[in-house]
Formats: structure tokens, C-alpha cells, sequence
């Protein structure tokens, strides 16, 4: 077994997505190299990756929501930007998750929306979220309907 | 700020609306980040070691298989810290972007298990469920975070 030692230790890195009407990927990453200070900015074609101190990377990303607030949307991620186990520079293919990112960024204009909605929403007005309807099958009463049509 | 563990754990969506609406969300990451990050013997710290299989006893049996014991490891001390939790039922990514289907299905039974207020949602189908989708997750956690003042 070899020694592991860790890169970018002590660091946060998080993803930011942007699907937007009015803001790119690009002019993300040009106001977030403006406001960055110390920490490491790599822009993507979906947004951006910020690696560096926890409160820098909280700094920054405060700074870059106001920018498009109902359409950036930002989350943790383990790996650095470029890590050899990760980038598929290194690997070839999708990387690892990517397929779940592609899932969740064709609905994110409905949760855009909704976020751009909820001003407008009545106060007190109870959420009626989407559930899965559980899977009952077919009612008695109806099946013996059925077999009774079908029973000459 | 309520710890909010989120299912799929590598939910974009659910990770952005927790932050945003003022907790914080646990997820995968923030796992695989405390176990990149910190130095051992084993290289590259990607593959679950034989120490991973035997912490994840603690939530599941001797003989579960070994793979879902690893990612137990890093899933159930997330989940003990967890104070309420967000839960997307149709999310059929999360078989292979956050784990096996056994895990997934343990997870989710350890969740409703721990009885903390749970969400249980589907994706939006539409642009009207997008905006029952939003408002349900704001209610849930403006409601815990009026339960911890």
C-alpha cells in the first residue's frame, strides 16, 4: 500500500450551475475572477467550480447569486477540480455523476419558475407537492364489472 | 440552521434549495470530501477499504453485502447527525450516480426509520408541480426552523 496524501487540503470545492435567459457560463466566470481573491475559479460549460477556503467560496458564491438568483443553483462537491480520479481528461467518458447533473438540469426551468413564483404566492396558501400515486392496480369493483362483460 | 440530510445525496436541486432557504444540506460530498482530504495509507482513497465494510455494520448486517456496508460508512454517520430530511421518491439516477440500489433502499429505510419530519416529493412533471415543488420545500423548512427557535 502507498502513503496517500491529499491535494487542496482544508479546501471546499463547489459546483455552479447557471440556466439562464440572461446570464452565461462566461459571465459568471468573469465576475467571479473579478471577486475572487485567493480562491481557484474553473469555468465549465455549465457554470463554475470554486475551490478554496470555506468562507471565501461562501463569498463569492453570496456575490454570484445576485447576479441571477432564481437561475444559479450551487452545490458541494468532494472532488477538486482536475483530480486525476475524477476528470475525465484522465478517464475518457462522462464523469462519474455527470448523468445525474444532465437529469436534474432538464427540470431546473420548472424549479426557476417556481422559485420566481413564490413571491407572487398567496401567504398561508397550503403546498401541494407532487407525490407518486401508490400503485393500488385495478378496483374490485370494476374487475367484476369486466368479467361479468366478458362472461356471455 | 437544521442539518437536512437530502435524497438523492447528490441532488443539485435538493442540495440548492436547502442552502438556499437557509439550512444545511448533508449529502454525498461533503462525505467524499472529509475522506479525499484526509491522508492514510490506502491509494487512492476512491475504493471502499476492508475498514469502511466493517463500520458499516453499525446499520446493516454481517450479511449484507460488503459494497453496500462501505457506502453505509459514509452515508449512516451523515444520517445520525441528521435532524430532518428531504426525500425524492422517482429519482431513478440515484441507482449509479450515489450508489447501489440495495443502499439506496436501506438509506431510505433508515430515514423513515429515525422518525426526524421528513419531505417526500417527486420531480415536477410540469411548471405548476415545479411551483408546489418549491413552495412545499420553503414551507418544510420554514416550519423547522420555526421548530429550533
Amino acid at each position: 500500500m502507498n502513503t496517500y496524501q491529499p491535494s487542496y487540503q482544508g479546501t471546499v470545492t463547489k459546483y455552479v450551475f447557471v440556466e439562464s435567459p440572461h446570464t452565461t457560463p462566461d459571465d459568471l466566470a468573469s465576475l467571479a475572477y473579478e471577486i475572487s481573491d485567493r480562491a481557484m475559479i474553473k469555468e465549465t460549460c455549465f457554470g463554475l467550480q470554486i475551490t478554496g477556503d470555506e468562507k471565501d467560496v461562501a463569498d463569492i458564491i453570496r456575490q454570484l447569486r445576485t447576479r441571477d438568483p432564481a437561475h444559479i443553483f450551487v452545490k458541494d462537491r468532494g472532488f477538486p477540480p482536475g483530480d486525476p480520479r475524477r476528470c475525465r481528461a484522465n478517464l475518457g467518458g462522462a464523469r462519474p455523476g455527470y448523468f445525474g447533473h444532465e437529469f436534474e438540469m432538464g427540470i431546473i426551468k420548472r424549479i426557476s419558475q417556481g422559485i420566481l413564483n413564490l413571491d407572487e404566492r398567496e401567504e398561508g396558501k397550503v403546498a401541494k407537492p407532487p407525490v407518486i400515486r401508490p400503485d393500488t392496480g385495478i378496483d374490485v369493483a370494476q374487475l367484476a364489472t369486466l368479467m361479468k362483460k366478458e362472461v356471455p | 440552521m437544521t442539518k437536512i440530510f437530502i435524497y438523492p445525496t447528490t441532488s443539485l436541486i435538493l442540495s440548492d434549495m436547502v442552502a438556499r432557504f437557509g439550512h444545511t444540506p448533508i449529502g454525498s460530498a461533503l462525505a467524499i470530501r472529509e475522506r479525499i482530504q484526509t491522508a492514510g495509507i490506502d491509494s487512492p482513497p476512491l475504493q471502499m477499504t476492508p475498514e469502511d465494510a466493517k463500520k458499516g455494520l453499525r446499520w446493516a448486517a454481517v450479511e449484507v453485502p460488503s459494497g453496500v456496508r462501505g457506502r453505509m460508512s459514509l452515508y449512516g454517520p451523515q444520517l445520525e447527525e441528521a435532524e430532518a430530511a428531504i426525500i425524492i421518491t422517482d429519482a431513478e439516477f440515484a441507482f449509479g450516480c450515489m450508489g447501489c440500489a440495495r443502499t439506496n433502499e436501506l438509506l431510505v429505510y433508515l430515514i423513515k426509520k429515525k422518525k426526524i419530519p421528513i419531505l417526500e416529493l417527486r420531480y415536477p412533471a410540469d411548471e405548476v408541480e415545479g411551483n408546489e415543488f418549491v413552495a412545499a420545500i420553503r414551507d418544510f423548512l420554514r416550519d423547522l426552523g420555526e421548530e429550533h427557535d
